[in-house]
């Protein structure tokens, strides 16, 4: 391969006629050594453009001098000299290339400021009513399913609850053993100043059976339900296949939501439970091994100071969590749209959506329970 | 033919585990030529496309293009033979997270040092070469149908103005109409920009209509090469039923009017 030459050109005048020569090779590797200059050149009108000395051409090149003749003027400037390509290449893609429009100008500043905070206020009540409708209609569905029980897909319900339920319990229980050890230590550090060590059992009764269980499961199953719920359905909304179904009659509400919703509702209150065992175990082994209180007296005192209600109150929150959890990665899957950015960017809304939603459902459930007077 | 071959293959042989694809092939593709690729289903014509290109390294034999042998070449070697090529992959295989317009500036920004106004320009006249309007520019592959994908991934292939251009089944999935104003489009940018073509096809009318060549690949090597009467000379059954056949017969040239 022979080595291209930079490319050049030179403005000649000699007396009334202006000519441009071009030389070397013009192409898409070679042109940066002359873009800028030549964007800068103006030609006068009626001035010839020299091609008889110019090596190798491609559209890149032809392009430029396409260019630089529209913009020469009202008599355009005109080829001479003889080349092997340039004015067919030239004449092609002069064919192909309108005049450039100017960019369109962006507005920027305090009023656009504005504008993106009334944007993404809509935005956020509008996608807060359309969570709301698609609960609607998922529990119109399971409703509708559950009057014809033989309709409903109990095979993928048991793989959901085996995939997303089973299979997460080993995670939910060790996080929820450490937080409860967490909270014991710090309940013992504090409580040792008064020498009242021994509360540390109601502390980790009441935040363990009312919060920390069913919350920790909560998010657990945000991070890893929500992102595989929205990657499933989302990649299948992507590759058309639940256009496919709905073609064949299968509605994907019925096949693809209420499985999974069921299933979580089923699933989250059992790993609650076991998040909420897990969290105790976590406080009784820093209460034997810090604070010497031995399980039998921890587990007494747990049974006699912290009320049953406790326990019931954690419980009730866990299958609306599983609701919310399923409801939106579901519907976050069937939003996606045909890229593959779309399916990023909804799984981590799926997330996000999730998390917030647990976190503020938790603290209306602490305000409604307390005005309750439990 | 005056000009050394642009692509020389001397008995290749690719294989995938024990499974062998193609063996003993030789093949020499002439420069401005379009040669069209044809052979029966899983004959290993995109394999050979994918040895040739690089994708599949080959067991053994010599691919030599542009005069270069590809396994010899350092890397800097390599990329310089790679950006004088093209690629259009059977389902355009653009870029999904990016529009049409960054997915033709992609190689532009790898290879060349121009300045991002022009390679926008460029882009954008690439995309008008191709057929579309320069208003796709700003889609995302996503939202273009079928045929307007191949033209886009058409762009991409052209964006450095390669001398050699690599089709894999270009009018499969499109309507008679739009195939056959692709192949019309194929024919005259390979005219006006000097390409030579390498196409695999499954397509008669396609061949009819821009090549000057057909390889037939079959039985792991290459069966006949030449134009199409040549080829209905052939004594080999698959090849006469191919031209002889319902599809074959039917095919009539496609006159330039329909561009």
């Amino acid at each position: 391969m022979m080595s291209p030459s930079a490319p050049g050109f030179a403005l000649e005048k000699s007396g009334e006629e202006t000519v441009l020569r071009l030389r070397g090779d013009w192409t898409v590797a070679t042109l940066h050594n002359v873009e800028r200059e030549f964007a800068d050149l103006r030609l006068p009108s009626g001035a010839g453009i020299d091609v008889s000395g110019l090596g190798r051409i491609d559209t890149a090149g032809a392009f430029l001098i396409d260019r630089a003749m529209r913009e020469g003027g009202e008599t355009p400037p005109r080829l001479i000299g003889e080349h092997a390509s340039a004015a067919s290449l030239i004449a092609q893609v002069h064919a192909v290339s309108d005049p450039a429009e100017p960019p369109k100008a962006t507005p920027h500043g305090l009023i656009e400021m504005l504008e993106r905070v009334g944007r993404g206020t809509e935005a956020f009540v509008r996608e807060l009513i359309a969570t709301l409708a698609f609960l609607g209609e998922t529990v119109f569905t399971i409703v509708r399913l559950g009057a014809q029980p033989w309709k409903m897909r109990w095979t993928s319900i048991v793989a959901v609850m085996e995939e997303a339920g089973l299979n997460a319990m080993p995670i939910v229980a060790f996080l929820s053993f450490f937080v409860g050890m967490v909270v014991a230590y710090i309940g013992a550090t504090t409580l040792s100043d008064f020498d009242l060590e021994i509360y540390t059992v109601e502390l980790i009764g009441y935040s363990m059976l009312r919060e920390f269980g069913v919350v920790l499961t909560g998010i657990v199953l945000a991070g890893r339900t929500n992102s595989s719920f929205t990657a499933q359905i989302g990649t299948m909304k992507m590759r058309q296949e639940i256009d496919a179904m709905q073609t064949l009659g299968l509605k994907p509400m019925e096949v693809l939501v209420a499985p999974r919703v069921l299933a979580m509702v089923v699933m989250t209150p059992i790993l609650a439970f076991v998040a909420t065992l897990a969290g105790i175990a976590g406080g009784i082994v820093v209460g034997w091994t810090s604070l010497d209180i031995n399980p039998g007296l921890f587990i007494e005192r747990l049974r006699t100071s912290v009320p049953l209600d406790q326990f019931w109150i954690g419980m009730s929150k866990a299958p609306v969590f599983g609701l919310v959890v399923a409801l939106i990665a579901c519907r976050q899957g069937l939003l996606t749209g045909g890229s593959v950015q779309s399916l990023g960017h909804r799984t981590t809304t799926s997330v996000v959506q999730a998390i917030f939603a647990i976190i503020v459902l938790d603290a209306m459930f602490a305000i409604f329970y307390m005005e309750l007077g439990i | 033919m005056s000009a050394a071959p642009i692509i020389r293959i001397r008995d290749l042989k690719v294989a995938f585990g024990s499974s062998v694809v193609l063996e003993h092939l030789n093949l020499d593709i002439p420069q401005g030529e379009v040669v069209g690729v044809i052979g029966p289903s899983g004959c290993g014509k995109s394999v050979l496309l994918r040895a040739i290109t690089g994708l599949k390294p080959p067991e053994s034999g010599s691919i030599e293009v542009f005069g270069e042998q590809l396994e010899t070449l350092s890397r800097e070697e390599r990329t310089a033979i790679e950006r004088r090529w093209g690629i259009m992959f059977q389902d355009g295989a653009l870029f999904s997270n990016l529009t049409v317009r960054e997915n033709v500036m992609v190689p532009m920004k790898e290879h060349t040092q121009l300045s991002r106004p022009l390679m926008h320009d460029l882009a954008d006249m690439k995309i008008r070469l191709s057929g579309l309007a320069a208003s796709a520019g700003d889609k995302y592959p996503s939202d273009l149908s079928g045929g307007m994908r191949k033209r886009a991934a058409l762009a991409r292939a052209l964006a450095l103005d390669p001398e050699l251009l690599f089709l894999d089944e270009p009018t499969a999935g499109l309507d008679p109409i739009t195939a056959a104003a692709f192949d019309t489009l194929v024919r005259s940018l390979q005219r006006a920009l000097g390409l030579t073509v390498f196409l695999v096809t499954h397509d008669v009318d396609t061949l009819h209509a821009t090549c000057d060549r057909i390889v037939v690949l079959g039985e792991k090597k290459v069966l006949a090469v030449g134009t199409i009467p040549e080829l209905r000379e052939v004594d080999h059954a698959w090849i006469q039923e191919y031209f002889s056949g319902p599809r074959g017969r039917a095919a009539a040239p496609v006159t330039e009017e329909e561009a």
